[in-house]
């Protein structure tokens, strides 16, 4: 669906995106994190042909980045950073002029369709300057989604808002990716990217990875299990470091650490021994590193 | 064109919201339109004979011979006030283009507007649209005002052919629109380059300078207002439109304004 090779913007002495090669398949929501002034608004940018690179190339839905910049303008929807409204129009005034310029078939019959999906058709009349910041936000969003685009980029959709507002929009997302629209989706909210992201890419100025959030934790801290015990037993440890498909294992209070690579294949095994060395285990699980932990180990060996 | 039509539309829900533009486009045509008015109420009941010594001989010699010397000097007052009417086509644009395009920039309403697949040209002339349509209906309602107003106030209809004179249509109807639309586009230029909203407004401002001097200069007698320099004002107005509009368009640049105007 996106596709970008070796895209690179440099501003007069900035190296703001170096050759990037992405691939973001249909349907997919994909996260773009990574730090302030990492290059990431100029990414989308560049992919929503709103400025052009200045060396590589780039497809959006097959179309080509430079030459068919108007049409990859008619099939993107973006949410920038800033909602961007005009706040002395109408909610219902500042859709309308957006069906227009997108030359929507049926500008009213959408306009209606989004105001009553987000929640706003009772104030379609209101300005949108006295709207709550939530609010705008998902004016802005429904004037992104006006002319049913295949590809949306969101711009830190959640960025400044409540906790309760950044969940209808996050849940709006969610309603998005159930349709299979393709979202492009820059955050910093690393909860918000672990759960709605089916890939995610970590950038700084290049792509430092790109990967499923799950795959990623394995990439960069392995896979942990951890077993609680009724009680401490130090040998414990020293038996299972001897099995062969242990890294490590170790005795952290009552609880072993174990780094392994297949627990769904090995931890019969281990349990089997445990309980056969007289072990009490009171539960098993596995160690979920946080994407915040993934994405700052991977920001900061960059 | 529905993409015009729809920036104009647009430009002017907002722009008619703002209180400042809307009393600039009523009130500023309304004194120009009043103030030849009450110098003509005043000449026509005071009669006017003892001043027409104080005509410059140069103004004398373009009355016309079926003119009194008392209606000559009438026509002579009113005259000094009639470029007034050329500098309502250069203030007004310059309120709306700058509120309307540096305020696109600081309500951040410009990176969305340009994500749609609206062209430049379309853009441009849309907010041009916008702002010189009603600086140029102000100019021509104010005029008419004007006219109809010196039809009730002039005893004399000899006066009121002069005043409503052919080079005055042309300055009113051509010379108008010419300059709303230099100033329009220089408004644009401006606003395209400087990174401060402010400055756009202020710098603008200064497209009304040369009407400014042309009024300084017929008020000091230093030269005198005819058909003749009308038509050349409006091709050299016409020419530098032209190349306004073409450099408009070239400092427009989209990625320019997007990364570095700063809000």
């Amino acid at each position: 669906m996106i596709t970008t090779e070796n895209l690179t913007k440099e501003f007069d002495t900035t190296l703001a995106v170096d050759r990037l090669s992405l691939e973001v398949n249909e349907g997919e929501v994909f996260g773009f994190l990574g730090p302030n002034g990492a290059g990431k608004t100029t990414t989308v940018r560049m992919l929503t042909s709103l400025i052009s690179p200045t060396n590589g190339t780039a497809t959006v839905d097959g179309l080509k980045l430079g030459s068919q910049d108007k049409e990859i303008r008619q099939t993107v929807g973006i949410l920038t950073e800033a909602p961007g409204l005009y706040e002395n129009l109408s909610a219902e005034y500042n859709l309308q002029v957006y069906a227009h310029l997108y030359e929507v078939d049926d500008p009213d019959g959408q306009v209606e369709k989004y105001l009553r999906m987000l929640g706003l058709w009772d104030r379609r009349h209101d300005a949108a300057g006295t709207f709550s910041k939530g609010m705008k936000q998902k004016l802005a969003l429904a004037r992104a989604l006006l002319h049913e685009p295949k590809i949306l980029f969101l711009d830190e959709p959640t960025a400044a808002l409540d906790p309760e507002s950044a969940r209808l929009v996050r849940d709006f997302i969610s309603e998005l990716r159930e349709e299979g629209r393709t979202i492009f989706l820059c955050t910093h909210n690393l909860d918000e990217a672990d759960r709605l992201c089916d890939r995610i890419g970590v950038f700084k100025s290049h792509l430092l990875v790109v990967d499923t959030p799950d795959r990623m934790r394995t990439q960069v801290f392995g896979r942990k299990v951890v077993i609680h015990l009724a009680r401490a037993d130090e040998s414990l440890g020293d038996e299972l470091t001897a099995l062969p498909y242990i890294h490590e294992a170790s005795l952290i209070d009552r609880k072993l650490v174990i780094s392994i690579d297949d627990p769904e294949a090995h931890n019969p095994d281990i349990i089997r021994l445990l309980v056969g060395k007289g072990a009490d285990i009171q539960f098993v699980g596995e160690l979920r590193r946080s994407l915040e932990d993934v994405y700052l180990q991977l920001v900061q060996n960059s | 064109m529905n993409k015009v039509k729809t920036i104009i539309r647009k430009e002017w829900a907002e722009v008619f919201k703002n209180r400042m533009v809307l009393f600039t486009i009523i009130f500023l045509p309304l004194v120009f339109a009043i103030l030849p008015l009450i110098m003509l109420g005043i000449g026509d009941t005071l009669g006017a004979d003892d001043f027409t010594s104080e005509m410059p001989a140069q103004f004398t010699g373009m009355c016309s011979a079926d003119l009194t010397g008392s209606e000559c000097f009438q026509v002579y007052m009113v005259s000094q006030f009639m470029l007034l009417f050329m500098l309502t086509p250069l203030i007004i644009p310059i309120n709306i283009a700058a509120y309307s395009i540096v305020g696109e920039k600081t309500t951040r309403s410009l990176e969305p507007l340009l994500a749609t697949p609206i062209t430049t040209s379309e853009l441009l002339l849309g907010k041009n649209l916008a702002a010189v349509i009603p600086a140029v209906l102000a100019t021509w309602i104010g005029f008419l005002i004007y006219a109809i107003g010196a039809g009730i106030i002039v005893s004399s209809p000899n006066v009121t052919r002069a005043l409503l004179n052919p080079m005055w249509l042309l300055a009113v109807i051509v010379l108008g629109p010419l300059l709303a639309v230099m100033s329009v586009n220089f408004a644009i230029m401006v606003s395209s380059r400087v990174t401060d909203p402010r400055a756009a407004e202020q710098i603008s401002a200064v497209i009304i300078l040369p009407v400014l001097l042309v009024f300084v200069g017929q008020i000091s007698g230093l030269f005198f207002i005819n058909s003749t320099l009308i038509l050349v004002f409006s091709l050299i107005i016409g020419i530098i439109d032209a190349v306004m509009i073409y450099l408009a368009v070239r400092t427009f640049q989209r990625e320019t304004i997007l990364t570095r105007w700063k809000s």
